[in-house]
């Protein structure tokens, strides 16, 4: 038999169903994969009692015949959800022994429908990072490696613990969120398949906040048909996300057609990037005949102001982070520093701060408390919403042209090492988001497919982009890509 | 527009974090990097462009103006780093 950890959420599902397997016996070949993948540093918080408690029962709903789409089904949880009674920290020093007194949406619609969470997954700080390099926790890294070398290789970030988790079997699947690009380039850098809804789809209720107008929850899994189980789970109106759309959720898997004629794809002429390589081009030419082959039509298409999506986003995203992070004071919850006497309040919401903060998490802060301070909020920040809205009206104008779903490349690159990027300016790790961050921008659904492998071996994965609230045909067109291209690579294991 | 040592300290006040004093002229380099990077937005001709507010548009639901929630003033201060008599506790704000 297959080692139950490696299966997907469909084929688990199918032989729970069935009967082959138990709940217990998934929860058990995951926990046993956990406990043997140390060196990947993605379980950050184990849960094993929560998680066997969880498949019992799901075991016990099975045998009753009442089994919803993800009953039985072990995840991981990014340390971003607050999950009641279990430590959820945004791999911030500032929340150490936080634990939350209430579930977040997301969470509690995934264990509704009867799923297993096994623990909380590594990430970079607040979600503030495209390696998970900033993470209290230290690095995750990827279970990939450059041929027979053995340089520690980021998974990518924000959601790396994520990425490594699926990537290397651990889990079945997990959750992520991406505010400009945190689930889709780590999926990209691992293999793996992610999605970002669109914007108010999931219910952001329970997810630490870093930009409020950008964050969107997500699944992170091994296959299409696994991303369109589990986000059809994820997602619903919550009357306690005052931007949670109130619509219906529909069967995405059932709109798993892999029929795609006739579609129209936009390939957008800016996202050819200068001194991007060459064999990126190569990937994305290599997805456009994929399609093509599956009979949709490629359309060459302008979005004029791609350019200025990254400094745009690096301006409204620190802005909202210095917002929301301003409630971490070291009063209610977290981290408080020790004072010296005679030390007030200012003091102690500066040492407080400075204690439990990230260097990039502090950067981030103050670059946003800059943007929005006296005489700089017209210049900088209401410029940057200004040129947001443009942003969103170049997708709006191709989507009113017939465009279906646009095609471009997740990433610039395949995962880099750990490290190789610390001499680095700050600006040359943004960089990594340059083809994800227009999504969030702009509200749009978003999802990565691994297409190929680089010259070292290593997963590659393409974009696609989809119009306002139609995930499943996004997911759909995600079907056809992924059949053609017919990736099966996996890591060999040495951890 | 170039950022100085004394600019950064004003922020890093304004952020209430603590940045020491050696610690300015490295964090106002940073800032200078980013903000070169944010500059390039003002080459985009945005006359006439409202500053987005909201990506998708939605009326905000409304609700009865009711209490909806409360009394759980122990799950409230469960995760305080100091609670006293159901208070958060803080250092002498007032003199």
């Amino acid at each position: 038999m297959t080692e139950l950890n490696k299966l997907t959420l469909a084929e688990a599902r199918d032989k729970l169903r069935a009967k082959d397997v138990t709940s217990v016996e998934l929860t058990e070949a995951c926990l046993s994969a956990i406990d043997g993948a140390g060196a990947l540093n993605a379980f950050v918080h184990n849960t094993p009692e929560l998680a066997l408690e969880q498949a019992k029962a799901a075991d016990a709903r099975l045998a009753t015949g009442d089994a919803p789409a993800m009953c039985g089904l072990p995840l991981g949880i990014k340390d971003l959800f607050c999950t009641k009674g279990v430590p959820s920290q945004a791999a911030s020093g500032i929340l150490e022994g936080f634990t939350p007194e209430y579930e977040s949406t997301v969470t509690q619609n995934l264990f509704d429908a009867g799923a297993v969470m096994l623990g909380k997954l590594n990430m970079d700080e607040f979600a503030m990072g495209s390696s998970n390099e900033t993470s209290v926790y230290g690095n995750a890294v990827s279970p990939w490696r450059r041929g027979n070398e053995e340089t520690p290789l980021t998974p990518g970030g924000s959601s790396g613990g994520s990425a490594s988790a699926v990537a290397a079997d651990l889990c079945l699947a997990a959750t992520g969120t991406d505010t400009g690009g945190s689930i889709r380039q780590p999926a990209a850098f691992t293999g793996t398949v992610g999605i970002k809804p669109t914007y108010g789809r999931c219910s952001r209720w329970g997810i630490v906040a870093f930009a409020s107008s950008l964050d969107q929850a997500g699944p992170m899994t091994k296959s299409v048909r696994d991303a369109a189980i589990m986000l059809e789970a994820m997602c619903g109106h919550d009357p306690k996300d005052s931007t949670s759309a109130d619509l219906a959720v529909p069967n995405f898997e059932a709109m798993l057609t892999g029929d795609i004629k006739g579609k129209k794809i936009g390939i957008p002429k800016e996202y050819h990037m200068d001194g991007m390589p060459e064999e990126i081009e190569q990937l994305w030419a290599d997805g456009r005949a994929m399609l093509e082959a599956a009979g949709a039509e490629m359309v060459e298409i302008s979005l004029p102001h791609t350019k200025y999506a990254l400094p745009a986003y690096y301006v409204i995203a620190p802005a909202e982070a210095s917002s929301n992070l301003a409630r971490y004071d070291g009063v209610r919850f977290g981290h408080r520093a020790t004072l010296s006497a005679g030390d007030g309040i200012t003091e102690m919401y500066e040492k407080t701060r400075a204690e439990g903060f990230g260097s990039e998490v502090q950067r981030r802060v103050m670059v946003g408390t800059y943007v929005l301070s006296a005489g700089f909020y017209d210049a900088y920040y209401n410029r940057a919403r200004r040129v947001r809205a443009l942003i969103k009206k170049d997708f709006d104008d191709a989507f009113a042209a017939g465009i279906d779903a646009i095609l471009t490349p997740a990433t610039p690159s395949a995962a880099f090492g750990l490290g190789e990027m610390n001499d680095e300016d700050p600006v040359k790790m943004y960089l990594n988001d340059v083809f994800t961050v227009t999504v969030n921008l702009a509200g749009l659904p978003g999802i990565s497919v691994p297409t190929g492998l680089d010259h070292q071996g290593l997963p590659l994965g393409l974009q696609l982009i989809g119009r306002p609230w139609e995930e499943g045909d996004l997911l759909n067109t995600a079907y056809a890509l992924e059949s053609a291209a017919g990736f099966v690579a996996k890591p060999g294991k040495w951890w | 527009m170039s950022i100085d040592k004394d600019t950064a300290a004003r922020v890093a006040k304004l952020a209430r974090i603590k940045v020491e004093d050696d610690a300015l002229p490295a964090l106002a380099n940073e800032f200078n990097t980013i903000l070169g990077f944010i500059e390039q937005l003002n080459e985009v001709d945005v006359d006439g462009v409202e500053p987005m507010t909201s990506v998708t548009p939605m009326r905000l639901k409304r609700r009865e103006d009711v209490v909806t929630d409360g009394s759980q003033q122990e799950k409230v201060l469960k995760n305080a780093p100091d609670a006293r008599e159901g208070f958060f506790a803080v250092p002498k704000v007032v003199e």
